[in-house]
C-alpha cells in the first residue's frame, strides 16, 4: 500500500488546529470528536471500574457487611449499565473507529461530519441521564432489566436509566450509520473491498449491528416506560402480558451487542500482530468474511440466554445448534493470527503484548462460551459466577485487552507522543496476571453452585472469593498505571516521526498527529494491504494467497 | 431472616446427588477437555513461533506462502465436526434432564419474594425446604406470585426458571439422603441473596414418616396410588364445590363441560396444537383461560367462565390434585 501526498509544508496538526473550547466542543473533525469520546469513555470507565471494586470488596467475606443488599444490587446495576452501554460498546468504534476509519481508507473525514458530533452530544445526555438515575438512588433491576421485576415490582430510578440507554442507542445509531456510508462512498482511489485493512472490515460489520439490533433495544425500553408509567400489560403477567417476550427482545440486541464489543477488538488485533510480527496477515479473505460471519451469525443465537426460562424444546436445539456454529468463525480468527507470526520478525512491544493476551484470553472465553451453548452444562451453570466468568474472558480479556492494544498502537498517530515502554510492557503483563486471578476463580464457583448478583454467599465459597478480589486490586493497579503514563507523555511536545511501527496503512502515511483534514490530496492505493517488508526474510518470493 | 445452609467445607467439585449429575458432569469434563487441548494448541503455536520467529533470531524465514486452502478447511471443518458432536451429546443429555418420567411425584413450588413456598399433594407445606425422598423421581410443579425465579439445586445439576403466571418443571432423582442447597438464581430483587434454603433427601421410610407427621397433612392418596397400590381417590376438595366447578364437570346425567375422570395425563385431540397432554399446565390454563383449549365434542366459545383473578395459587394447586386423584376413575363418555 503506497501513499502519495506527503507533506512538503508543515501544516498545523488536527490538536494545533484550534485552542478554544468552541474549537473542541463544535468541531466536526472526527479526530477530535473521537478525543471527546476518550476523555468521556474513559471517565465512564472510571464510574463503571469502581462499582466493580466496592462489589468485589464486599464479596471478600460471605455476609454483606460493607454495603447492604439494596446497595450491592445497585452497585452491579451501575456496572453493567455503565461498562456495556457508554464504555465498552462506544469503546474501539467511537474511540478508534472515529480517529481511524477516515484516515485507513484515504478519506478526509467520516460521510456526516455533523451527525458525527450529533453522536456524541447524544451519547453525552444519554451518559448523564444515567449518572442522573444513579444519583437520584441508582437503579436495582441489573444491567438486563428483567421484567416484571423492572417494570413493576422495582423500587429505584429505572425510568431515567432506560431514557439514557434509549438516547446513547441514537448515539450507535448514527455512528453506525456514519461507517457504512463513509465506507461505501469515500475509500480513496484504489481502495478496493479487499484493500482494506481488517480493522475497516470489522467496523463494518460491527456498524450493520449497530443499525440492525439497536432500535429494537429502543423499542424494548420504550415497552418498558408504558408498562412501568401506564401500567399497560405486555410483560407482568398480572396485567395480562408475557415476562419471557421481554427476555427474547431485550437479548435479540444484547447478544449481537457482544459481538459489537468483540468485533472491533478483532479487527485492532488483526493490525496490531501483522505489524509486529512484520508479517503479511494470514488468510486475509478468511478473516474479513469471518467478521460478517459472526455479525450475522449473532443475530440468530439469542435464544441461548433463555434455555431455562421456559424456551420451547425445539427452540433450544436450534439455538444451542447456532451458537455452536459462532465458535468457528471465531476459531479461524484465532488460527489465522497464529499463522501470521509464523516466519515473521516479532517484536514484543507494548501494543503486541495486549494482542496475544488478547488472543489468549478470547480463546479462553470462547472456549467457555460452549460450556453455555451446550443444553446440558448450561441446565447447571447459568445464571452462576460461571457465566460471569465467561462473558468478562471476552468483554475485559478480549475486548478492553484489545482496546489498550490499540490505544498504545495508535497514540503516537493519535497525539504525536511516545510514552514509557517500559512502563508499557509492565502494565500488560499485570492487567493479564489480574485478569486471570480474578476471573480464573469464578469458573471454578460457577460451576460449584455460587449464582450470580449476590451479596452474601455460603462460607465455604470464601476461600475462591478472596483470590477473585485479590486478583480484581491487581487488575485496578493495571487500568491506573497507563492511566498515569500515557497522561504523562502528553507534558512534552509531539515528537515522533509519522511511522513509528514502521506499519503499513493509510493512517502511517499522515504525519503524527495528522492535519485537519488527514490527506493533502487523496492518496492512490496500489496493492493489497499488510505489505510488510519482513527484515530477515530470505529472498524468495511468491504471490501472497488472498 | 438469616438461611439456613447446610455446612459445608471447601472444595473444587461441586457434590454430586441426582441421577443426572453424572451425565452433565461428564459432558462438562468433555468439555474441559477440549478446552485444554485447544489452550495448548494454541499457547504452544504462540510460544513455538515467538521465540522462534522472535527478532533478532537467526532462523530461516522462508517467505513463500502455500496457496493451498488446506489449512484454513482443516481448522474449519475441525471445530465444526468437533462442535456438532458436543452439541449432539449435551441435547441428549438435556431431553433426558428435562423430560420429567410419566410416574413422578408432583410437589408444587410457589416462589414469591424472598422464599420458596413448597406444598406436597398431601397438605404438607414447608418454607425454604424440601423434603423428598431417594430413589424416586420428583417432578417439581413451580410457579412465583410475583417476579421471576429461578430453582436451583447445584448438586442435582438442574435449574429451571419459576415465572409468575405459568407451571414450569424441574425433574430429579435423588440418590443419596442428605442435606444439599438449594439457591435462586434469577435476581428477584432486594433478597435475592437470602432467598436460599435446603433440600433435604429422605430414605423413602423416612420420607413417608416425615409426611404423615404433618398434623396438617390429609390422607394421602395421591402419593400412595403413585406408588401403586391402589386407592380409591380420598382427596376432598372444598374449592372444587365452592367455586362451582361440580355444577358442570359432576354428577350431572347431562353435564355441560367435560368428565373430569381419567382425564388427567390423557393425549386430547386439541385443534391448534394437533393434540396436547392433559397435564398440570394444561389444567391451569383451562382453569384461568376456558377458551384456549375446547374439548372435542363441545361448541367453542366455551360456556365456562374464566377464573384468573379469583383463584389463588394454592387453590389451584388444591384443584389440580383433587383432578388428578380421579385420574384412576374410568374416563367417562362425556359427549352431549
Amino acid at each position: 500500500m503506497t501513499t502519495a501526498g506527503t507533506l512538503a509544508l508543515p501544516k498545523p496538526s488536527y490538536l494545533a488546529a484550534g485552542w478554544s473550547l468552541r474549537s473542541w466542543f463544535l468541531t466536526l473533525d472526527h479526530k477530535r470528536i473521537a478525543i471527546l469520546y476518550l476523555a468521556s469513555i474513559t471517565a465512564f470507565f472510571f464510574v463503571g471500574g469502581a462499582a466493580a471494586v466496592l462489589m468485589r470488596l464486599e464479596l471478600a467475606t460471605p455476609e454483606s457487611d460493607l454495603v447492604t443488599s439494596g446497595v450491592y444490587n445497585r452497585l452491579f446495576t451501575i456496572h453493567g449499565t455503565i461498562m456495556v452501554w457508554f464504555f465498552l460498546i462506544p469503546s474501539i468504534p467511537a474511540v478508534l473507529g472515529n480517529f481511524l476509519v477516515p484516515l485507513m481508507i484515504g478519506a478526509r473525514d467520516l460521510a456526516f461530519p455533523r451527525l458525527n458530533l450529533l453522536s456524541w452530544y447524544l451519547f453525552m445526555l444519554g451518559g448523564l441521564l444515567a449518572v442522573g438515575a444513579i444519583i437520584a438512588g441508582g437503579v436495582d433491576t441489573g444491567w438486563t432489566f428483567y421484567t416484571p421485576y423492572s417494570t413493576t415490582y422495582a423500587n429505584s430510578a429505572v425510568i431515567p436509566m432506560a431514557a439514557g440507554i434509549f438516547i446513547s442507542g441514537f448515539s450507535s445509531i448514527l455512528t453506525g450509520m456514519n461507517f457504512i456510508v463513509t465506507v461505501h462512498t469515500m475509500r480513496a482511489p484504489g481502495m478496493t473491498w479487499f484493500r482494506l485493512p481488517l480493522f475497516i472490515w470489522s467496523t463494518y460489520a460491527t456498524s450493520l449491528i449497530f443499525v440492525l439490533a439497536t432500535p429494537v433495544l429502543a423499542i424494548t425500553l420504550v415497552l418498558i416506560g408504558v408498562e412501568r408509567v401506564w401500567g399497560v400489560g405486555i410483560f407482568d403477567p398480572s396485567l395480562g402480558g408475557d415476562p419471557v417476550l421481554f427476555q427474547h427482545l431485550f437479548w435479540f440486541y444484547s447478544h449481537p451487542a457482544v459481538y459489537i464489543m468483540v468485533l472491533p477488538a478483532m479487527g485492532v488485533v488483526s493490525e496490531i500482530v501483522p505489524c509486529f510480527a512484520s508479517n503479511r496477515i494470514f488468510g486475509y479473505r478468511f478473516i474479513a468474511f469471518s467478521s460478517v460471519a459472526i455479525a450475522v451469525l449473532g443475530f440468530l443465537v439469542w435464544g441461548h440466554h433463555m434455555f431455562v426460562a421456559g424456551l420451547s424444546l425445539h427452540a433450544s436445539l436450534v439455538f444451542a445448534l447456532l451458537s455452536f456454529l459462532v465458535a468457528i468463525p471465531s476459531a479461524v480468527k484465532v488460527f489465522n493470527w497464529m499463522v501470521t507470526l509464523r516466519n515473521g520478525t516479532i517484536r514484543y512491544r507494548t501494543p503486541m503484548l495486549y494482542a496475544l493476551g488478547f488472543i489468549g484470553l478470547f480463546t479462553i472465553g470462547g472456549l467457555t462460551g460452549l460450556y453455555l451453548a451446550s443444553l446440558a452444562v448450561d441446565l447447571h451453570v447459568h445464571d452462576t459466577y460461571f457465566v460471569i466468568a465467561h462473558f468478562h474472558y471476552i468483554m475485559v480479556g478480549g475486548a478492553v485487552m484489545a482496546y489498550l492494544g490499540g490505544i498504545h498502537f495508535w497514540w503516537p498517530k493519535v497525539t504525536g507522543r511516545t510514552y514509557s515502554e517500559p512502563w508499557g510492557i509492565f502494565s500488560a503483563i499485570l492487567l493479564f496476571f489480574g485478569f486471570n486471578l480474578t476471573f480464573f476463580p469464578q469458573f471454578v464457583l460457577g460451576y460449584l453452585g455460587m449464582v450470580r448478583r449476590v451479596a452474601e454467599y455460603p462460607p465455604e465459597f470464601q476461600v475462591l472469593n478472596v483470590l477473585s478480589s485479590a486478583g480484581a486490586s491487581i487488575l485496578g493497579l493495571a487500568y491506573l498505571v497507563p492511566l498515569v503514563y500515557l497522561t504523562r507523555s502528553l507534558i512534552r511536545p509531539p515528537s515522533v516521526g509519522s511511522n513509528p511501527w514502521n506499519a503499513t496503512g493509510l493512517e502511517w502515511g499522515t504525519p503524527s498527529p495528522p492535519t485537519a483534514h488527514n490527506f493533502d490530496e487523496p492518496p492512490v492505493v496500489t496493492g493489497p494491504p499488510y505489505e510488510y517488508e519482513n527484515p530477515q526474510a530470505v529472498a524468495s518470493q511468491e504471490a501472497q494467497n488472498g | 431472616m438469616m438461611t439456613a445452609d447446610p455446612a459445608r467445607g471447601f472444595s473444587l467439585w461441586p457434590e454430586s446427588a441426582s441421577t443426572g449429575a453424572p451425565d452433565i458432569d461428564r459432558v462438562y469434563i468433555a468439555l474441559l477437555g477440549l478446552t485444554l487441548f485447544f489452550a495448548l494448541l494454541i499457547g504452544a503455536l504462540a510460544l513455538g513461533f515467538g521465540v522462534k520467529y522472535r527478532a533478532g533470531a537467526q532462523v530461516i524465514r522462508d517467505r513463500i506462502i502455500h496457496k493451498t486452502p488446506l489449512l484454513e478447511i482443516t481448522w474449519i471443518l475441525g471445530p465444526f465436526l468437533i462442535a456438532l458432536a458436543i452439541f449432539v451429546w449435551g441435547a441428549v443429555v438435556y431431553m433426558d434432564a428435562t423430560e420429567p418420567p410419566a410416574e413422578a411425584r408432583a410437589i408444587y413450588v410457589v416462589g414469591q419474594q424472598w422464599m420458596w413456598k413448597v406444598q406436597h399433594p398431601g397438605g404438607r407445606r414447608e418454607i425454604n425446604e424440601l423434603h423428598v425422598p431417594s430413589g424416586e423421581p420428583i417432578k417439581l410443579v413451580m410457579t412465583s406470585q410475583d417476579v421471576i425465579h429461578s430453582f436451583f439445586v447445584p448438586a442435582f445439576r438442574n435449574k429451571r426458571d419459576v415465572l409468575p403466571g405459568q407451571y414450569t418443571y424441574l425433574w430429579f432423582e435423588a440418590t443419596r439422603p442428605g442435606t444439599y442447597h438449594l439457591f435462586c438464581a434469577e435476581y428477584c430483587g432486594a433478597d435475592h441473596a437470602r432467598m436460599r434454603g435446603r433440600v433435604v433427601v429422605m430414605t423413602p421410610a423416612d420420607f413417608q414418616r416425615w409426611l404423615a407427621a404433618d398434623p396438617s397433612a390429609a390422607t394421602s392418596g395421591e402419593s400412595e396410588s403413585a406408588s401403586g397400590e391402589a386407592m380409591p381417590p380420598t382427596i376432598d376438595s372444598p374449592a372444587f364445590v365452592r367455586f362451582g366447578c361440580d355444577d358442570c364437570h359432576q354428577a350431572s346425567p347431562t353435564p355441560a363441560g367435560p368428565a373430569l375422570h381419567g382425564l388427567f395425563g390423557q393425549r386430547l385431540p386439541d385443534p391448534s396444537h394437533g393434540s396436547a397432554t392433559v397435564d398440570e399446565s394444561y389444567l391451569r390454563q383451562s382453569i384461568l383461560e376456558p377458551n384456549a383449549v375446547i374439548a372435542a365434542g363441545y361448541a367453542a366459545p366455551s360456556t365456562m367462565p374464566s377464573y384468573a383473578n379469583q383463584i389463588d395459587e394454592y387453590q389451584m394447586i388444591e384443584l389440580i390434585e383433587f383432578i388428578k386423584s380421579l385420574r384412576d376413575a374410568p374416563m367417562r363418555e362425556a359427549l352431549p
